[in-house]
């Protein structure tokens, strides 16, 4: 759903135009779409042609990608003041990643060729742009390197097992905190843990985590991925 | 009893975000103040301690070995 109400003050908080003056923060207003969407509505589909930049003003999304098999790898959790799409945005390719929204969502849309001419006639949006973009590439790096080079699994098997016998009794582990000793992202302790669970090696009893192949668990330790 | 996401409220700064993504309504907010409501329709989705940037909510797992 689209209407035309923009808070000018919450865009005054978006990063892109932080430093604009009242007046040009007004023009803006007059570009941006409010959009309004419910828990599970899809924003955007994975390698669509990209229309927009999007702000989120209030709720919560996830920004994942999708394997041939698919197994879903979130990128990153949206929150109000953080933008999405502003890749192909940039360079006029479609959408890198689905967007999925949590719950009831309001969101800012802006679209392209408006993007693009504030971005050519407005320095100061212009350089904000770079700092954006410069924050987006150094999250992204560092979730490359947890995915990529680190064996994830075999230490997740390894606090698992440590756990289960009792390493701290009465203990409980959030994902986060599996993350924290596994040196790595969140992101990727939820989708080895899913991995595990695909692997018939762990299953999920609610707020337990029941080992069933103890044995094969053992040997991802051992030898990991 | 059934178990229920722990908030902490020394963390929560009550922005509501948690009580939006929780599909079974298990999160209310009060003036300002967050309660959980005990219900078996919580599946420990995770999600509203995904969507916690302060931290104050933990969905924490007890980890077992299955003796059958």
């Amino acid at each position: 759903m689209l209407t035309m109400a923009v808070d000018g003050k919450f865009l005054q908080s978006i990063p892109y135009f932080a430093g604009l003056s009242a007046a040009e923060l007004d023009s803006i207003s007059r570009l941006v779409m409010e959009k309004k969407a419910e828990r599970r509505d899809i924003i955007l589909h994975e390698g669509e042609p990209a229309e927009a930049i999007y702000f989120v003003v209030s709720g919560a999304l996830k920004l994942f990608k999708t394997s041939a098999e698919g197994k879903e790898q979130i990128l990153s959790i949206l929150r109000p003041g953080d933008s999405f799409n502003d890749v192909p945005v940039f360079d006029d390719g479609s959408n890198p990643a689905s967007a999925e929204a949590m719950g009831p969502v309001v969101l800012y849309e802006l679209g392209k060729s408006d993007f693009k001419a504030l971005l050519r006639n407005n320095s100061v949006v212009a350089a904000n742009t770079i700092t954006v973009l410069a924050e987006q590439v150094r999250r992204m790096v560092s979730l490359i390197e947890d995915l990529s080079f680190r064996h994830v699994i075999g230490r997740v098997a390894r606090i698992l097992l440590e756990y289960a016998d009792g390493a701290a009794p009465g203990a409980r582990l959030t994902q986060q905190d599996m993350a924290a000793m596994a040196g790595t992202a969140r992101e990727v302790v939820g989708r080895s843990l899913k991995s595990l669970e695909q692997e018939g090696v762990i299953k999920f009893d609610r707020h337990r985590i029941v080992i069933v192949d103890r044995e094969a668990l053992t040997d991802m330790v051992e030898s990991p991925l | 009893m059934v178990e229920m996401p722990v908030i902490d409220p020394e963390k929560c700064n009550a922005c509501g975000l948690c009580v939006d993504v929780c599909p079974c309504g298990a999160l209310v907010m009060t003036n300002g103040l967050l309660t959980v409501i005990e219900t078996e329709l919580c599946g420990w989705c995770l999600q509203c301690e995904v969507v916690c940037l302060s931290g104050a909510l933990s969905c924490a797992f007890e980890i077992i070995v299955d003796e059958e």
